[in-house]
C-alpha cells in the first residue's frame, strides 16, 4: 500500500507491506532511529511518537493506519540546534541514565505540558505511567518535567514541531 | 592537584546525543547487504526432538540460510560458563538443541533472511514434531530423586553443592536463649533493560575477520569468548558495544544468538542482525534471583547474635549461562549482613530446573542475602519485643574493629554502620514515625515502618574471586593539542563514566571536562578490559584511569623541571600548567610540556617521546558499601494496597565523584529493589509455561507506584583504592528490598503476621485483612505467615 507520512516536515512516502508498524517506517524507511522499540505490546512507551499532536506508541499502530499523519519524533524536538526545554530539562536534572526510554518520556512528557503547562508532581507520575525507565527511578524524570515546564512558562511559544 | 570537579553534580557530557536522538544502538546499526536474523524456539519445557523440517521456510523466497543444531555445533562451541565449583555438574548448553529441549523459549532453529519480516515468517514456517516429557519447575521437587531428570547423563537435578561452616553453629545454637526460624523467598525476576540484547555481525573472509556490534557489559571478554565459540582467532574479533541500553547484569553472557548471527555471517558472506524481541527477552535472557533460604538465629535474650544457619537452594534454571552457579555461592559471602555473626553455617543446593537459567541481575546474590539477614534480624527483634533498630545497633561491629573478618569469609574494608543508622532514624523521623504508628492503630488503621541495614560486595575483583579476571585497564592519552583521550576497559551503558573519569582527569591534570573525551566500547580501541558489573566502573576502571594519570603526571613533571631548571619533586600541577613549588612564577603551560613531549628535542635525557599512559589496577579486596533505609507504608484498606508514604535512603559508598550519578543510581536501585519487593515476579506453571511471557504480564514498577526518595550519605572512604570509592551500582537495589517487606510486616503485625512473601501484591494483604475480618474484625494474636 502506498502511505505518505509527514515526519518532522518533510513528506515521506513508499509502498509499504500492510503489516509494517509504523515504528519500523519511522526508522527503517524515514532512518530515524531515535524512536526505539522496548515491549511491542504498548506497555513500555519507548516508542512515543506524536501524531496529529497525539502522543501515540508507534509500535504497536500499521504505517498504513498514519497515512496522510504528521508526526513528530525525538529528531525534530530540537530547532536550529537549540535543545527543546525538555530535552535541557532532561539533561539538567540527570533524567536519564542509559537513553533508551528517554526518547519516549520526551514525547509523552510534550503531550503532557500541552495539556497541561503546570503539572504536579502527582500529575506527572500518572501521565507517565505508560513509559517504563528502567535506570533512573523516575525521580529525576519528574524533576526534569518539571524544569521544563517552568522554562516553557517563561518561553511559551516553544513546542515540538514549531 | 585542585579540586575543582571531583564532587561537583556536573551535568553528562553523555546526555547531548541521548536526548536528542542521535546516539547509535545496535539495531541502529545498519550494513550494506545485511540480513535479519529470527530464532525458532521451542514451545514445551522438557521434550525430545523428534523431527526438524525446515523445508517450507528454505522455500520462502528472501530466505538465505535456515540452520540447526548439529550443523551449528559442527562449527561453534557451547554457550560458556566461566564459573567453577569444587564437584560442579557441567550442565552445558548448545546453541542450538540437539535431540532434547529443557526450557520454554530454547533456540532450536535459526533463519536468515532479506527482511525482519520475512525471517520471522520463516521461523515459524518450521515444523517441529516433539516428544513431551514432564517437567520440572519446583527447585525442591527437582531434588526428589523420582522427579524428571534433566540432563540423562547426570545422577540428579543438582548442580553444586556449596557448605562451610565458620565458628561452632552447634554450641552457639545449644547456648541461645532465643531461636528464630523462617524461610525466605526470593522470586525469580527478570532485568528487563529497556533495550533488548542485539547483535550485528559481519565477517570479511580474506582476512578471517569478524566485527561484531553487540548490546554488551563486557566488550573484551565477549570477543574472547566469541573467538573461541566461532572459532575465530582472537585478535581478528572486534566488538564493538555501541550506545547500550541497561544491561542489571544480563548483558554479561554470551548468548547463543551471539555466536549464531556470527556463524550465520560467516556462513552467507553477509552482515547478520538480530534483535531480541521484548518477549525473547522474557524468555531468553538470563533471570535473577530464584532461592530459598531457610534461615535460624541464634541470640541472647538482650539481643546479641550467637550464630546462624542457613540452608539455601538456589534455583539455576536448565543450564549454566557465565556466571550461574557462581552467583547464588554469593549469598553465603554475605549472609552475616553487617553484623557480628560468630558463627555462620551456609548450606547450599543449585537446582536445575525446565526454566531459563538465572545469572546476575542487579545485586546477584547479594540481595538474597541481605533480604535473609534483614528479615530475621525483624523476625528477632519481634520476638525478643525489640525496637529493630536497637537489635541492628546492638550487633554492628563497630568503626575501630575494621578491617573486620566475617564468619561470611570476607574482609569488609571499612563502615560506620551506626552512623548510617542513625541519619537515617533522623531524617525519617522514626521516634516520630513510631508514635503517629500507634495513633493511626488506635484508629484501626496500619502503617509500617521497616529498616534495612545493609551492607554489600562492590568493586569486583579483585581477580582471585572472578573468572576471567577482576582487574580493570585504562589508558590516558594526551593529544598533541592538549586535549585528553581516556581509554577504559569498563563499558558503561547509562552509568555516567564519560562524565565521572573526565572529572577525575580534569582535576588530576588541572584542564577543563570538556577537554577530555572518554573512550568505551571497542576493543579495537581499548585494548584491554574486564566490563561494568558488580559496581566496579569507576572504583575499579577510575582508578586505573587514575594511576595512568598519574605516570603521565609523573613525566609531565620530569619534562617541566628539565626545562624550568628543577626538579620533578620540586614540580606542582596548577590551573593550566606545572610550576616550581613556592615559585610559581617559574611555571610552564601544560600545553607547553606537551608540545615539548611530542616534538621531542628538548626532552630531558632519556624519556622517551609521546604522552600515553597504561595501567592496570588490581583491587587488593573487594569494597564494602553500606547503609541504611527507612520505609514506610500504609495499608489501604479496601484494597490492600501497601502503598509507600515515605523512603529514605543513606548509603555510604565512599568517596563520590559526581553525587547527580551517585544519586542517581540509589533512585534507579531503589525502584529495582521495591519492584521486587512490591510487584515483579517471573512465573512459570507447573508444566514449565512462561505465564509472565511479556510486559503486559510482568509488572515492572511505573512512575506513580512511588513517592519522592529522601537520600543522603556517610561518607567512609575505601582503602582497597586510592580513590577512597566503593560503587554504588547495586546498593539501592540490595538495601530496599527488605525494608519495604519489614514495613509491610509491621503494619501487619497486630493481625499476628511475622512473615509475608514477595511479591507482596495488594492482594496477599487483602487476605490477611479479610482473615481478620472473618474472624471478628480484630487482629489475630497466633503467628501467621502470608502467603
Amino acid at each position: 500500500m502506498h502511505v505518505k507520512i509527514t515526519i518532522n516536515g518533510k513528506l515521506y512516502e513508499k509502498d509499504v507491506e500492510p503489516r509494517l508498524l509504523l515504528t519500523h517506517f519511522i526508522r527503517d524507511v524515514a532512518g530515524l532511529t531515535g524512536t526505539h522499540i522496548g515491549c511491542e505490546t504498548s506497555i513500555c512507551g519507548a516508542c512515543t511518537v506524536l501524531a496529529n499532536g497525539l502522543a501515540v506508541k508507534s509500535c504497536t499502530m500499521f504505517a498504513v493506519q498514519a497515512d496522510g499523519a504528521d508526526l513528530v519524533t525525538i529528531e525534530g524536538m530540537a530547532k536550529d540546534g537549540q535543545l527543546h526545554p525538555l530535552q535541557e530539562g532532561f539533561w539538567e536534572e540527570h533524567g536519564l541514565q542509559c537513553g533508551y526510554c528517554t526518547p519516549g518520556m520526551i514525547m509523552c512528557s510534550h503531550q503532557l505540558l500541552s495539556r497541561n503547562a503546570t503539572p504536579d508532581e502527582e500529575e506527572i507520575r500518572e501521565a507517565l505511567a505508560g513509559n517504563l525507565c528502567r535506570c533512573t527511578g523516575y525521580q529525576n524524570i519528574v524533576k526534569a518535567v518539571q524544569s521544563a515546564s517552568r522554562k516553557l512558562q517563561r518561553a511559551p511559544k516553544v513546542a515540538a514541531g514549531d | 592537584m585542585t579540586q575543582r570537579y571531583v564532587g561537583q553534580a556536573m551535568k553528562r557530557k553523555e546526555d547531548p546525543r541521548l536526548v536528542s536522538g542521535t546516539s547509535t544502538y545496535v539495531d541502529d546499526v545498519v550494513l550494506p547487504g545485511m540480513l535479519h536474523m529470527a530464532v525458532t524456539r521451542s514451545i514445551h519445557a522438557h521434550a525430545r526432538i523428534k523431527r526438524v523440517d525446515t523445508s517450507k521456510a528454505q522455500k520462502l523466497p528472501g530466505v538465505v540460510a535456515v540452520v540447526t543444531g548439529e550443523e551449528v555445533a559442527a562449527h561453534c562451541g557451547p554457550i560458556p560458563c566461566a564459573a567453577s565449583l569444587p564437584n560442579m555438574k557441567n550442565a552445558q548448553q548448545p546453541l542450538l538443541a540437539m535431540g532434547k529441549v529443557r526450557f520454554v523459549g530454547e533456540p532450536i532453529a535459526a533463519v536468515v533472511a532479506e527482511s525482519k519480516y520475512i525471517a520471522r515468517d520463516a521461523a515459524d514456517m518450521i515444523e517441529i514434531d516433539y516428544e513431551p516429557l514432564p517437567a520440572v519447575t519446583n527447585p525442591e521437587k527437582a531434588l526428589d530423586p523420582n522427579s524428571p531428570r534433566l540432563y540423562e547423563e547426570f545422577s540428579d537435578n543438582i548442580g553444586f553443592n556449596f557448605a562451610f561452616e565458620s565458628g561452632n553453629t552447634e554450641e552457639a545454637f545449644k547456648n541461645a536463649d532465643v531461636i528464630v526460624k523462617e524461610r525466605f523467598i526470593n522470586q525469580r525476576l527478570a532485568p528487563v533493560a529497556m533495550e533488548p540484547r542485539g547483535v550485528v555481525a559481519t565477517y570479511q573472509m580474506p582476512d578471517n575477520e569478524l566485527v561484531v556490534w553487540n548490546s554488551t557489559q563486557q566488550p573484551h571478554g565477549l570477543r574472547t569468548l566469541l573467538a573461541g565459540m566461532v572459532h575465530v582467532p582472537e585478535n581478528r574479533v572486534r566488538v564493538i558495544a555501541p550506545e547500550v541500553g541497561g544491561g542489571f547484569g544480563s548483558k554479561i553472557d554470551l548468548y547463543a544468538e551471539d555466536g549464531l548471527a556470527c556463524y550465520l555471517a560467516k556462513k552467507t558472506g553477509r552482515p547478520v542482525k538480530w534483535i531480541e524481541g521484548r518477549r525473547e527477552n522474557m524468555a531468553v535472557t538470563i533471570h535473577g534471583r530464584d532461592q530459598i533460604d531457610d534461615v535460624e538465629l541464634a541470640l541472647k535474650k538482650d539481643g546479641t547474635i550467637l550464630g546462624m544457619r542457613v540452608k539455601a537452594i538456589a534455583d539455576l534454571g536448565a543450564f549454566y549461562s557465565l556466571f550461574t552457579p557462581m552467583i547464588p555461592t554469593l549469598t553465603g559471602l554475605l549472609a552475616p549482613g553487617c553484623y557480628k555473626v560468630p558463627a555462620l553455617k551456609f548450606d547450599q543446593v543449585g537446582v536445575l530446573t525446565n526454566k531459563m537459567a538465572t545469572d546476575a541481575y542487579r545485586g546477584a546474590g547479594r540481595p538474597e542475602a541481605t533480604y535473609l539477614i534483614e528479615r530475621i534480624m525483624d523476625v528477632a527483634a519481634q520476638k525478643l519485643q525489640m525496637d529493630p533498630a536497637e537489635i541492628r545497633r546492638k550487633n554492628f561491629p563497630k568503626p575501630n574493629e575494621f578491617p573486620f573478618q566475617t564468619s561470611g569469609g570476607v574482609i569488609y574494608d571499612s563502615a560506620n554502620y551506626e552512623a548510617a543508622l542513625d541519619l537515617a532514624l533522623q531524617k525519617a523521623d522514626y521516634k516520630g514515625l513510631r508514635k503517629k504508628q500507634a495513633e493511626l492503630r488506635q484508629q484501626g488503621k496500619y502503617m509500617g515502618i521497616g529498616l534495612s541495614s545493609y551492607v554489600e560486595i562492590c568493586a569486583m575483583g579483585p581477580s582471585s574471586a572472578l573468572p576471567g579476571g577482576g582487574w580493570e585497564a585504562g589508558t590516558v592519552r594526551i593529544e598533541r593539542t592538549g586535549t585528553v583521550t581516556l581509554l577504559t576497559g569498563a563499558s558503561p551503558h547509562g552509568q555516567g563514566q564519560e562524565t565521572s573519569f573526565a572529572q577525575i582527569v580534569a582535576d588530576e591534570f588541572g584542564i577543563e571536562p570538556d577537554d577530555v573525551v572518554t573512550i568505551h566500547g571497542d576493543t579495537a580501541r581499548v585494548a584491554a578490559g574486564i566490563g561494568t558489573f558488580g559496581s566496579r566502573g569507576t572504583a575499579v576502571g577510575g582508578t586505573a584511569i587514575y594511576l595512568a594519570a598519574q605516570d603521565l603526571k609523573e613525566k609531565m613533571k620530569k619534562i617541566a623541571a628539565h626545562l624550568l631548571e628543577s626538579k620533578p619533586d620540586k614540580i606542582e600541577f596548577g590551573i593550566g600548567k606545572l610550576m616550581v613549588k613556592g615559585d610559581p612564577g617559574r611555571s610552564m603551560s601544560f600545553n607547553d610540556v606537551v608540545t615539548v613531549a611530542y616534538n621531542a628535542v628538548k626532552l630531558p635525557p632519556g624519556l622517551e617521546p609521546g604522552m600515553e599512559a597504561t595501567r592496570f589496577f588490581e583491587p587488593s579486596n573487594f569494597t564494602f558499601p553500606f547503609g541504611t533505609h527507612v520505609c514506610v507504608v500504609e495499608i489501604d484498606e479496601e484494597t490492600g494496597e501497601p502503598k509507600l508514604t515515605k523512603y529514605v535512603a543513606v548509603d555510604d559508598c565512599g568517596n563520590v565523584i559526581n553525587p547527580l550519578l551517585v544519586e542517581g543510581q540509589v533512585h534507579g536501585g531503589l525502584v529495582q529493589g521495591i519492584g521486587q519487593a512490591l510487584h515483579e515476579e517471573v512465573v512459570y506453571d507447573e508444566n514449565g509455561q512462561l505465564l509472565t511471557g511479556s510486559l503486559m504480564d510482568y509488572a515492572l514498577p511505573r512512575a506513580h507506584d512511588f513517592p519522592e526518595f529522601e537520600l543522603d550519605r556517610t561518607v567512609t572512604p575505601s582503602p582497597v583504592n586510592p580513590l577512597g570509592i566503593k560503587g554504588v551500582g547495586e546498593a539501592g537495589t540490595i538495601g530496599s528490598t527488605p525494608a519495604v517487606v519489614n514495613a509491610v510486616v509491621d503494619a501487619l503485625a497486630p493481625f499476628g503476621v511475622t512473615h509475608i512473601d514477595m511479591p507482596i501484591r495488594s492482594e496477599k494483604v487483602w487476605r490477611v485483612l479479610k482473615g481478620a475480618e472473618r474472624k471478628g474484625g480484630s487482629p489475630q494474636p497466633e503467628r501467621k505467615v502470608a502467603s
